[in-house]
């Protein structure tokens, strides 16, 4: 189809992009490796020496490591949770007709577009802060004890930032594939005198898989890299409460100057995403088949 | 019957839509209101929803206080610097992807797609020993330049799919017309082509306002955007929450309004096509 000449065209057109990307991808990537071998103290220029993996059976026997990783897989599955059964509840809602939708729908998405360093001050000081937050106000008045949110339940107050954050991605994403839903098919099923709940899981829940999978995916991909959230609410703590590895390894590198334990780090950190990469991806592969 | 039934309903689901409206709004909502208070207001248990003396001090005093506008202007040259860059790299790309595909193309594309995959913090270290080495912390140029390379997955495959959707009946027409190359791109191609760049754009200037990785990891003062400079309010002195609210608001308003009008290139531009 393509003339050879167009070929060399499109090959040219093509190679600043590749070449970009690729450098982009391996000397930043080659040099994580290459320093993940070396002990390597920022304060200390001039004493590097090869250690082998010695960064790594230090990074990875650290209690701080296990942690860290449980406190990120904590913090991916439960947002996840939320936002997608959340999600295909608004989603539903959204779908419905009635007074303002649109006003409403753009009420939903506007947390996505608030700046993730905001989104966070302005959770934690103004809603969730123990003497001054709306939730305290509500809690009081309702009676019960006001909570004290980044000391008593910290891990449990970031989730919260976090899915309000994405609750408008999900939600978007899976109203969009509802609007597609054919509506013969919905016809059929009210004619066929299809239950509600019925309706729901074997209708519309089997029409959302491929969403809810490419949702899951996306999200999953941010979410195992949250940083700001948790750079300006509680820097990790109390103690390690909340730290994940994006927040652990920042600390090694940038507060501890350890340039090798942190690059093993970084490393550990692209073996997992990876392992979630490859197996969303052959999901959808899957999703994409049937 | 049927017909009251129905009223009912209608009525029904309209509150429960606005009532799940509000309460994801709210938060937004009560920033808004506080950046319209005096500190005193805005730390009053039980909080005044409305009734308080509203003032527009807050967003003086933000600027007198902190040169506001000097990270406006870095939030700006470092989210559309980027992408216009990227844009520049990637529409020559997706252009010759889309129009003359070979059996490399759609493997082109997933390998260019696994590289937004890379956690950031896994070459932060690199990256922040290269800046450094270069004189590149703190400054807008090395913002971009990063930003720019972040961007480009998703602008090559947002531009591949609009360019995807041209249809090539017109230029086959245009082309059996005797028009030339330069014509043929000028006033075939382009105004095809401009609502899908101009989509993309403004998808992705919003994902590079709200980056808060690396505009907190190599900014200090100078180059900061506005993501940096509202984490400095993250260490409190004081009662300052009606000026945090201030500095967020406008912080947010305008890729706010950006991100409503762009609510339907947000899915398709996020999920790669996948979703339409």
């Amino acid at each position: 189809m393509a003339t050879q000449q167009s070929r060399a065209l499109g090959r040219i057109l093509v190679a600043p992009s590749v070449a970009l990307l690729f450098l982009w991808m391996i000397v930043p990537l080659g040099m994580t490796i290459y320093f993940s071998t070396l002990r390597y103290q920022l304060l200390n220029p001039g004493t590097e020496r090869f250690i082998g993996v010695e960064n790594y059976t230090y990074f990875l026997t650290d209690p701080a490591f296990i942690k860290s990783l449980s406190n990120t897989l904590t913090l991916v599955g439960s947002v996840l949770a939320i936002t997608v059964v959340t999600g295909v509840l608004l989603a539903l809602l959204l779908d419905q007709a009635f007074v303002g939708r649109s006003v409403v729908r753009l009420m939903v998405i506007a947390p996505f577009f608030v700046m993730p360093t905001v989104s966070a001050l302005v959770w934690k000081n103004l809603l969730m802060h123990p003497v001054s937050g709306v939730f305290a106000w509500v809690a009081r008045s309702l009676g019960f004890t006001p909570i004290d949110w980044f000391a008593r339940l910290p891990m449990l107050s970031v989730i919260l930032i976090v899915s309000w954050q994405w609750l408008p991605f999900a939600t978007l994403i899976l109203l969009t594939a509802l609007q597609s839903l054919d509506t013969d098919q919905k016809e059929a099923a009210e004619m066929d005198g299809t239950g509600p709940l019925p309706f729901f899981f074997y209708i519309v829940l089997a029409h959302l898989a491929r969403p809810i999978t490419v949702v899951i995916l996306i999200q999953t991909i941010f979410l195992l890299s949250v940083f700001a959230e948790i750079f300006v609410t509680t820097g990790g703590g109390p103690g390690l409460a909340t730290t994940n590895l994006a927040f652990l390894i920042y600390g090694q590198a940038l507060l501890q100057y350890d340039v090798g334990g942190a690059s093993a780090g970084g490393i550990v950190a692209v073996v997992l995403a990876n392992i979630v990469a490859i197996f969303l991806v052959r999901l959808i592969g899957k999703n994409l088949d049937r | 019957m049927a017909h009251r039934a129905s009223a009912a309903r209608t009525a029904t689901i309209t509150l429960v839509g606005w009532l799940a409206g509000f309460v994801v709004f709210f938060p937004i909502l009560w920033m808004v209101l506080t950046s319209f208070k005096t500190e005193l207001d805005a730390f009053s248990m039980p909080p005044k929803f409305l009734l308080f003396k509203w003032t527009t001090e807050n967003y003086a005093v933000v600027q007198e206080r902190s040169n506001y506008l000097a990270h406006v202007w870095n939030s700006i040259a470092i989210a559309f610097g980027s992408v216009l860059v990227s844009m520049l790299i990637a529409i020559p790309a997706a252009w010759a992807m889309a129009f003359a595909p070979t059996e490399r193309t759609r493997g082109t594309l997933l390998w260019m797609l696994s590289t937004k995959m890379m956690p950031p913090v896994g070459v932060l270290v690199p990256i922040y020993l290269i800046y450094r080495d270069l004189g590149l912390l703190d400054t807008r140029v090395g913002l971009i330049a990063l930003l720019c390379l972040g961007d480009l997955p998703i602008v090559i495959w947002m531009l591949y799919t609009y360019f995807k959707e041209i249809p090539m009946g017109i230029l086959e027409a245009s082309r059996m017309d005797g028009i030339g190359p330069v014509r043929e791109v000028v006033f075939v191609l382009a105004p095809m082509a401009l609502p899908g760049i101009a989509s993309t754009i403004l998808l992705n200037v919003i994902l590079a306002w709200n980056e808060a990785f690396w505009t907190l990891n190599l900014t200090t003062s100078k180059a900061a955007p506005l993501t940096a400079f509202i984490a400095s309010y993250s260490s409190p002195e004081g009662l300052f929450w009606a000026k945090l609210s201030a500095a967020s608001t406008l912080a947010i308003a305008p890729i706010l309004v950006l991100g409503w009008l762009s609510q339907r290139q947000l899915v398709r531009g996020l999920t790669f096509g996948a979703v339409k």
